[in-house]
C-alpha cells in the first residue's frame, strides 16, 4: 500500500517545522508535569482523589495507549516534558542552536548501554512496584520526579537524549508498539540523504539540533527510535524529511528485532496478563500482596512477575518456535523474528487491559479536574461527581474486539515473519491464541 | 543572546515556577484538617483553637476512609469527612473551655481513639454553671470491682406486670431517681424479699421501677447515641458482638495496652449487656461511672467529655432494656 504524505501540505510542514508551536505545547506539558508533582506531594494522599494520579495513571494512559500510540506511535514523545529540561540545558539554549563545543561532558553512551535492555529493566522495576505506584500520590511524585531529574542529570553527562533513548519506561514499550502506528517519520529520497555533506540531521545546525535520538533519518527503518522531535525536519537542507500516513504495522513485515526488542514484546505481554490478573481480577488478597512490597509474599508475587515476563512466556515461545521450525536456521534470529508476531499482540493486550482500568476509573478525572489540589474547590461544578464505571456495558464487548482483533492481527503478521524466521506460522498463531484465551479469561 | 531567546527563557521559567509557586501558596493558605484512622494518626491538628462568640469555620478532608466530626456536649450535626473530598462546617462556641471533638464513623479498630481538642478562649456570657462531682464519685463506688449477681431471673422480666403490682406493694422510696440511680437493679431485688412475692413478681417489680425513671423520649434518644456511638463493639442488641468485637478480642496487649495480663486480655471482650449477672448488679451510678471515665486498659472510651449527664442517663436506662421488657 502507498504512503501518503502529510508534510505535503504547507500548513502541517509549517506547523511541524516552525519551533513555537510545540514549544508551547512542551511549556504547557512541563506546568502540566510540574503541577502534577505537585499535587503528588501536596494533595490528598487518597489516590482515586488526587490529581497526579488521576490525570498521569488514568487520563494520561488513556491518551496513550487508546490513541497515542496506536494512532501517532511515538506522537506522544514528540510532546513530553520530561526530557526538555535537560534538553535545555544540554544546548544551553531554548530556541538558540547548540554551541559548537557543550559545555557539558556531551559523553556518548557506553556501546553495551546502546539498546533496550536498561529500558526493559526500568520498565519491569516500574512494573513490580505498579501498585503501589499507581495508588500513591506521593510515590507517584517521587517516580515523576526522579524521572525528571534522572533525564536532566543523563542530558548533563551524555550526548543527545541518553534518558529517553536508554532508560525511559515508557519510551521502551512505545518504540516497539510505535511500529504498528500508520504514521512515520522517513526521507522522501535516500540517495539525498547518501550526498549531503555535514548530514545536519545527525550533527545539528543553526536552524536546530543534531537528531536528538542518535538516528540518521537516511538509514530508518523503522519507527522504534524516531522520537518524531522534528528536529531533522528543521534541519534538513534538502526538503528531505517526511511526515507519511501509511497502513497499520508497515514497520512489521520485515522483522529487524533484536534480542532487547523481543524481550520488551513479552515483558509487555506479560506484564498485562499479570496487570489483568492482579488489578483487574477479583482476587483481593493479590491486590494486597502486590501492595505489600518487600513483604515475604510480594517477593513471591515479584518471582512469579518475573518468571512469567522472563521466563514461561520467551520459555513456550522457544518450544513454539522450535517445534515450527522448517529451515535450519540460527535459532536466536528465528526467535527474535517470529515474535515480531507479539507486538500487535501486546497492543490490543494492553488496550484490552486499558479499556477496563480506564473507562472503570474515569469519572475520577471530572472531581479531580475540578479539585486538583484536594482544597475543596469546584472550579468546574464537577467536584462532587460519584464515581461511578462508564460505558460498563461495551467494555466487555470491546475488549473482546480488541482481543480478537489483535489475535487476528498477530496472525496475519505471523504469517509474514515466520516464513523469514524460517518457521511454520502455526506454533506461533498457536502461541498467540492461546495467550489471547488466557487475557479473554481473565479480563471477562 | 537574542532578545527571543531571553524573552522565551523568561516566560518559561516565570510560567512553569509560577504554576508551582501558586499550587503551594493556595495550598498553604488552605488549613485543612486531616483526618485518618487513629494506627494513621487520627486527627491532624488534633488541638483547635476558637474564641468564644466568634463563628469557627473548619475544612476537613479524610487521608484514608470515611470519617464523621462531631464535638462533644455541643449541639450540631455530624459531618462527614469522605476520602480525597473537603467537608466544612462553622461552629460558635458560648462558653469558654476545652471540648473534645471526635469520629462519629465506625472507621476502624481504634475508631474511638480518634479525639481532639477545641479550646475556646475568651469571656463567658451568662453565669457559668456550678460543677458538681458525678454521682459515682460522691458515692465513692470502684468502677473497676466486680458486681456480678448469683442469681437471675427466669425470664425476662415484664414491667407491665409489675405495673399491677406496682401501686399496692411498692414502697415510696424505693421510686425516687436518687433509689434508682444509686441501686442495682439486684438490690431492689433483694429489698423487696419482705413482700411475699414470688422471684418472678419481684423481677417484675424491679422491671416497672426502673421504666418508671425512663421516658419514651430519653429511650429513644439512648437508643439512638447507643446505636451510633456503643453499637460498633457492644453490638446493636447488646450482646457484646458488635463488629469490632472480634477484632478487640483478637488485638491483644499490643492495642488495647493492657499491662497485666490474663486478666486484662480478658476485660477486652466488649460487656454483654444481655447478660443478667452482670447487668442486674450493675447501678445506674457504676454505669455512669464508666461511661464518664471509660476502662482503661479495656478499649472502653471515656464519654465524659463527649456525652451530656442526660444523654448518659438516656444511655443507660437504654442498657437495662435489654434486661427488662418495656410496654411499647
Amino acid at each position: 500500500m502507498s504512503k501518503f504524505e502529510l508534510t505535503r501540505f504547507p500548513l502541517i510542514k509549517n506547523l511541524l517545522k516552525n519551533r513555537y508551536p510545540q514549544l508551547a505545547v512542551f511549556v504547557l506539558m512541563l506546568a502540566g508535569f510540574l503541577f502534577a508533582i505537585t499535587a503528588g506531594f501536596v494533595g490528598t494522599p487518597v489516590g482515586s482523589h488526587n490529581f497526579s494520579i488521576v490525570f498521569v495513571w488514568i487520563a494520561w494512559w488513556a491518551i496513550l495507549i487508546l490513541v497515542a500510540v496506536p494512532f501517532f506511535g511515538r506522537g506522544w514523545c514528540a510532546v513530553c516534558p520530561i526530557p526538555v529540561v535537560g534538553d535545555w540545558l544540554q544546548r544551553g539554549a531554548v530556541l538558540e542552536p547548540a554551541p559548537k563545543m557543550s559545555k557539558w561532558l556531551n559523553l556518548r553512551v557506553p556501546a553495551k548501554f546502546r539498546n533496550m535492555w536498561m529500558q526493559n529493566i526500568s520498565f519491569t522495576l516500574v512494573a513490580l512496584f505498579s501498585s503501589v505506584i499507581l495508588t500513591t500520590p506521593v510515590v507517584t511524585s517521587v517516580v515523576l520526579a526522579a524521572m525528571l531529574f534522572l533525564s536532566i542529570g543523563l542530558s548533563l553527562v551524555f550526548e543527545r537524549r541518553a534518558f529517553c533513548r536508554y532508560l525511559c519506561p515508557v519510551g521502551g514499550f512505545i518504540g516497539l508498539y510505535a511500529q504498528t502506528a500508520p504514521l512515520e517519520l522517513r526521507v522522501k529520497d535516500k540517495n539525498v540523504c547518501a550526498h549531503c555533506a555535514g548530514k545536519p540531521c545527525y550533527n545539528g545546525s543553526e536552524l536546530g539540533s543534531g537528531c536528538p535520538w542518535d538516528v540518521f533519518p537516511g538509514g530508518l527503518t523503522k519507527n522504534t527510535y524516531c522520537g518524531l522531535c522534528m528536529e531533522c525536519l528543521r534541519t534538513c537542507p534538502h526538503d528531505n524529511i517526511a511526515i507519511n500516513l501509511r497502513p497499520f504495522s508497515a514497520d512489521l513485515a520485515k522483522p529487524s528485532a533484536k534480542l532487547d526488542e523481543t524481550f520488551k514484546a513479552f515483558i509487555m505481554l506479560g506484564a498485562s496478563l499479570v496487570y489483568a490478573y492482579v488489578l483487574m481480577g477479583s482476587n483481593g488478597s493479590v491486590k494486597l500482596v502486590a501492595y505489600s512490597v518487600f513483604s515475604p509474599a510480594w517477593f513471591g508475587y515479584a518471582a512469579g512477575f518475573l518468571a512469567v515476563i522472563f521466563g514461561i512466556l520467551p520459555g513456550l515461545f522457544w518450544l513454539s518456535v522450535k517445534f515450527g521450525a522448517i529451515k535450519t536456521s540460527s535459532p536466536g534470529k528465528q526467535f527474535t523474528t517470529a515474535a515480531t508476531a507479539l507486538i500487535p499482540l501486546g497492543l490490543m493486550f494492553w488496550v484490552a487491559f486499558s479499556l477496563s482500568f480506564v473507562l472503570t476509573n474515569a469519572t475520577y478525572i471530572f472531581a479531580a479536574i475540578s479539585d486538583p489540589l484536594g482544597l475543596g474547590w469546584n472550579l468546574f461544578g464537577t467536584a462532587a461527581t460519584a464515581w461511578q464505571p462508564m460505558l460498563s456495558s461495551l467494555v466487555a464487548p470491546t475488549q473482546t474486539l480488541a482481543l480478537v482483533g489483535g489475535l487476528a492481527w498477530s496472525a496475519r503478521t505471523a504469517q509474514k515473519s515466520a516464513p523469514q524466521a524460517g518457521i511454520s506460522s502455526v506454533p506461533v498463531i498457536v502461541y498467540c491464541l492461546a495467550a489471547t484465551f488466557l487475557m479473554l479469561w481473565l479480563l471477562l | 543572546m537574542k532578545p527571543s531567546e531571553l524573552l522565551t527563557r523568561i516566560v518559561i521559567t516565570v510560567f512553569n515556577l509560577g504554576v508551582v509557586a501558586l499550587s503551594l501558596a493556595l495550598w498553604a493558605q488552605t488549613p485543612l484538617i486531616h483526618a485518618r484512622i487513629a494506627e494513621g494518626g487520627g486527627w491532624s491538628p488534633n488541638v483547635i483553637q476558637a474564641k468564644v462568640g466568634e463563628p469557627l469555620h473548619l475544612k476537613f478532608t479524610s487521608d484514608d476512609v470515611m470519617h464523621g466530626f462531631s464535638v462533644g456536649q455541643m449541639e450540631m450535626q455530624p459531618v462527614d469527612i469522605e476520602p480525597g473530598k473537603v467537608s466544612e462546617t462553622t461552629l460558635t462556641f458560648t462558653k469558654p473551655g476545652i471540648y473534645t471533638f471526635f469520629c462519629t464513623r465506625w472507621c476502624g479498630l481504634n475508631h474511638w481513639r480518634m479525639r481532639g481538642t477545641v479550646k475556646v478562649t475568651g469571656s463567658e456570657t451568662g453565669t457559668p454553671e456550678p460543677v458538681t462531682p458525678p454521682l459515682y464519685v460522691s458515692l465513692g463506688l470502684d468502677l473497676d470491682k466486680p458486681h456480678p449477681v448469683p442469681f437471675a431471673p427466669a425470664g425476662r422480666p415484664s414491667a407491665a406486670n409489675g405495673q399491677k403490682l406496682a401501686a399496692s406493694l411498692l414502697n415510696a422510696r424505693f421510686t425516687t431517681p436518687d433509689y434508682y440511680r444509686s441501686h442495682a437493679p439486684a438490690q431492689l431485688f433483694d429489698n423487696l424479699r419482705s413482700t411475699g412475692l414470688s422471684d418472678s413478681q419481684r423481677w417484675d417489680l424491679v422491671a416497672t421501677v426502673w421504666q418508671s425513671n425512663t421516658t419514651p423520649a430519653g429511650l429513644a434518644e439512648g437508643k439512638q447515641l447507643f446505636a451510633q456511638n456503643c453499637a460498633a463493639c457492644h453490638g446493636e442488641f447488646g450482646g457484646g458482638n458488635g463488629v469490632f468485637a472480634d477484632d478487640l478480642a483478637a488485638a491483644g496487649t499490643a492495642s488495647m495496652q493492657t499491662m497485666n495480663g490474663d486478666m486484662a486480655m480478658s476485660m477486652q471482650t466488649p460487656a454483654d449487656f444481655t447478660n443478667p449477672q452482670r447487668m442486674l448488679g450493675a447501678s445506674p451510678a457504676l454505669l455512669q461511672g464508666k461511661i464518664l471515665r471509660g476502662g482503661m486498659g479495656t478499649g472502653m472510651p471515656m464519654w465524659g467529655t463527649i456525652f451530656t449527664h442526660e444523654q448518659i442517663w438516656n444511655v443507660i436506662a437504654y442498657l437495662y432494656s435489654f434486661q427488662f421488657d418495656y410496654p411499647k
